[in-house]
């Protein structure tokens, strides 16, 4: 994926995040404080102001300003969160005009990384991390297999879906959520929700 | 003087908070950094970064925040500002702020605000 391709997604990510915010904020509503479709449709709409400008960056670079964008508009833990996430996953790009599926691979783990350090969380505790980290193994293993990168992503896809239905039998034990302990439990986390579909999106291009 | 910087998602609270500091210690520099720049709730890393340039000098500046985005975007401010001796404080807001205000209106430095922050948070209302 180049600079332009990469451009294109990020583009389909706003629209679709646009799509969502109402089911996102609502998914928010019952267990947390009721904004994450509103934070990230903020987010990503400055992020799309952006990305004109960017055209002829490296996509590491362009996933640092996305990041760092969110960081700075998104208003909400989402916003640190997807925003370290990005920033690490562009670092990780650094120097490569066109990113390939292994690349992608040690980007999104770093991603995953920086996530869990700078929410001080882990896999298991209701978050975004519990899609990340079953979709990242699942593109991983499928890829090793089969040298197939649309089956490796689609493969993400439902192991990130399976994430988000995982996470309505656990109680939150980090974010907002966290708050309502095990009334937390039932209903699924907004934010492994967001990332799963930012994920179909990155699915439907590769 | 050590400066203080409160972060909210509420721009009420943040401010709230500063002036019930503000009661012990009319001259400590202390700011707030409530909510997001449309005054919806949040957090604001302008906000904080532009409070935190407001009360800095070379004495330090201390983070009081409430949960959440409030002490990861407090920490991003931080890790943006390495050249500055910035340190959050793990503490309850309230209580923390106005400990913190009368230490720098005495002359405390950050190490001695912080030893002071510690017992803060043990202590007992009842
Ligand atoms: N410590 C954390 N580690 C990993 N993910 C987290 C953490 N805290 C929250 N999240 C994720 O962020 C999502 C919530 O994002 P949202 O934009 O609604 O932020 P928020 O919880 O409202 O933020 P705030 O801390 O400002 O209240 C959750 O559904 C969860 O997936
Ligand atoms: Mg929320």
């Amino acid at each position: 994926m180049n600079t332009e391709k990469l451009i294109a997604v990020i583009q389909k990510i706003g629209t679709k995040i646009e799509a969502e915010k109402a089911f996102l904020t609502e998914l928010d509503n019952v267990i947390g404080d009721g904004d994450h479709g509103i934070n990230l449709a903020r987010g990503f709409g400055e992020v799309e102001k952006k990305l004109d400008g960017l055209k002829d960056k490296e996509p590491g670079d362009v996933l640092k300003t996305v990041g760092m964008t969110l960081v700075s508009t998104v208003g909400g833990a989402s916003g640190p969160l997807y925003g370290t996430g990005f920033m690490k996953m562009g670092a990780a790009f650094k120097g490569k005009a066109d990113v390939a599926v292994p690349d992608f691979l040690e980007g999104l783990q770093v991603a995953i990384e920086g996530i869990m350090q700078r929410g001080r969380s882990t896999k298991g505790e209701k978050t975004m991390l519990d899609a990340m980290i079953p979709a990242k193994e699942a593109i991983e293993a499928k890829w090793n297999e089969s040298q197939d990168a649309k089956a490796a992503f689609a493969a993400g896809v439902a192991a990130a879906w399976e994430g988000v239905e995982f996470t309505k039998t656990i109680a939150a034990t980090k974010g907002r959520a966290s708050y309502l302990g095990e009334r937390s439990i039932g209903h699924q986390d907004p934010g492994a929700t967001s990332f799963t579909m930012l994920l179909e999106i990155v699915a439907g291009e590769v | 003087m050590v400066g203080i910087v409160i972060v909210s998602h509420s721009a009420k609270l943040a401010e709230g908070v500063v002036d019930l500091a503000r009661m012990m210690a009319k001259t400590a520099p202390i700011a707030a950094a409530g909510g997001l720049e449309d005054g919806s709730f949040g957090t604001s890393f302008e906000k904080i970064s532009n409070a935190v340039d407001e009360v800095y000098s070379d004495d330090g500046v201390l983070i009081l925040m409430d949960m959440g985005s409030a002490v990861m975007t407090a920490e991003m401010v931080m890790e943006s500002m390495e050249d500055r001796k910035i340190v959050l404080a793990d503490c309850p807001v309230a209580e923390g702020a106005v400990t913190a205000a009368v230490g720098s209106e005495a002359g405390s430095d950050l190490e001695e605000i912080l030893a002071d922050l510690e017992q803060v948070g043990t202590q007992k209302k009842l």
